[in-house]
């Protein structure tokens, strides 16, 4: 089956990104497809690469990168709620006149438009939050 | 409402599915709904078959006479009253939500069928891609 993973949470203050996680690595090893997962409200926060959590605990971001180096996963984060909560790749940085970029490896920012593109090509839009 | 909707737009592949979007929390206090609204308007840039369902407190969304300015946050209820124009016409509210509130149809700044719990499961059981916030 194809999937497409909605992530509507930040890391570490809530399970979703946790689950969304679980859920992928399962599918993936049961081998079903992904077709894309989308980043939104805080979830965006799963694609900042300044996370530093302590040494005895999961790191969540690279956790995500590690995955989408191995399945090739395309894993998007909106625009939109990016550049609310401060995730900045190096085209966007530019753009905005900012000093740094702090995406993590193996996401990548773009439109709401993939979300809806991921529910259309998706055969079940999993959706993991509140 | 932002700069990726002029650039995209049209139905992928021709592929038209039905989105249903579960709004179910209060307009303000997070930001859920608003950016609820932010994928509903795409949704209908990309020519989907776009319906939305408020359930919950998600009812408050809706509910005529918002005064935002104390909070310091942007009343964006007008937006609904827009969506129309992008061919999303097909708007539910629970019956027993309103009801729960103390609100009837009459306090709603758009038109909306009221229906009850099971027609609501009804409503999710006949849309392809279900989206909740």
């Amino acid at each position: 089956m194809k999937f497409g993973i909605l992530v509507n949470e930040g890391p570490y203050t809530h399970e979703a990104s946790d689950t969304a996680y679980q859920f992928t690595k399962a599918a993936l090893e049961k081998g079903h497809e992904i077709v894309r997962v989308f980043f939104y409200h805080d979830g965006v926060n799963n694609g900042t690469r300044l996370t530093t959590p302590p040494q005895d605990e999961r790191n969540i971001v690279k956790r995500w990168g590690e995955l989408a180096d191995q399945h090739k996963l395309d894993m998007v984060v909106c625009v939109a709620a990016a550049q609310r909560r401060g995730i900045v790749d190096t085209d966007e940085a530019k753009r905005h006149g900012k000093d740094a970029d702090n995406i993590a490896p193996g996401f990548h920012i773009s439109g709401l438009g993939q979300l809806i593109d991921a529910g259309i090509k998706a055969d079940r839009l999993v959706v993991f939050g509140d | 409402m932002t700069d990726e909707m002029m650039e995209e737009g049209g139905a992928p592949g021709g592929v038209v599915k039905k989105f249903l979007y579960v709004n179910r929390k209060a307009p303000y206090g997070t930001i859920y709904a608003l950016e609820s609204l932010e994928v509903v308007l795409i949704s209908a840039a990309f020519e989907q078959d776009v319906s939305l369902a408020f359930l919950d407190d998600g009812v408050y969304q809706i509910v005529k006479g918002q005064d935002t300015k104390s909070v310091g946050v942007k009343n964006f209820s007008p937006t609904y009253r827009a969506l129309e124009g992008y061919d999303v016409e097909k708007l539910y509210v629970e019956k027993e939500s309103l009801e729960a509130r103390g609100l009837t149809e009459e306090d709603l700044i758009v038109p909306v069928q009221v229906i009850s719990t099971e027609e609501i499961a009804d409503l999710m059981e006949s849309h392809d891609v279900i989206l909740s916030f």
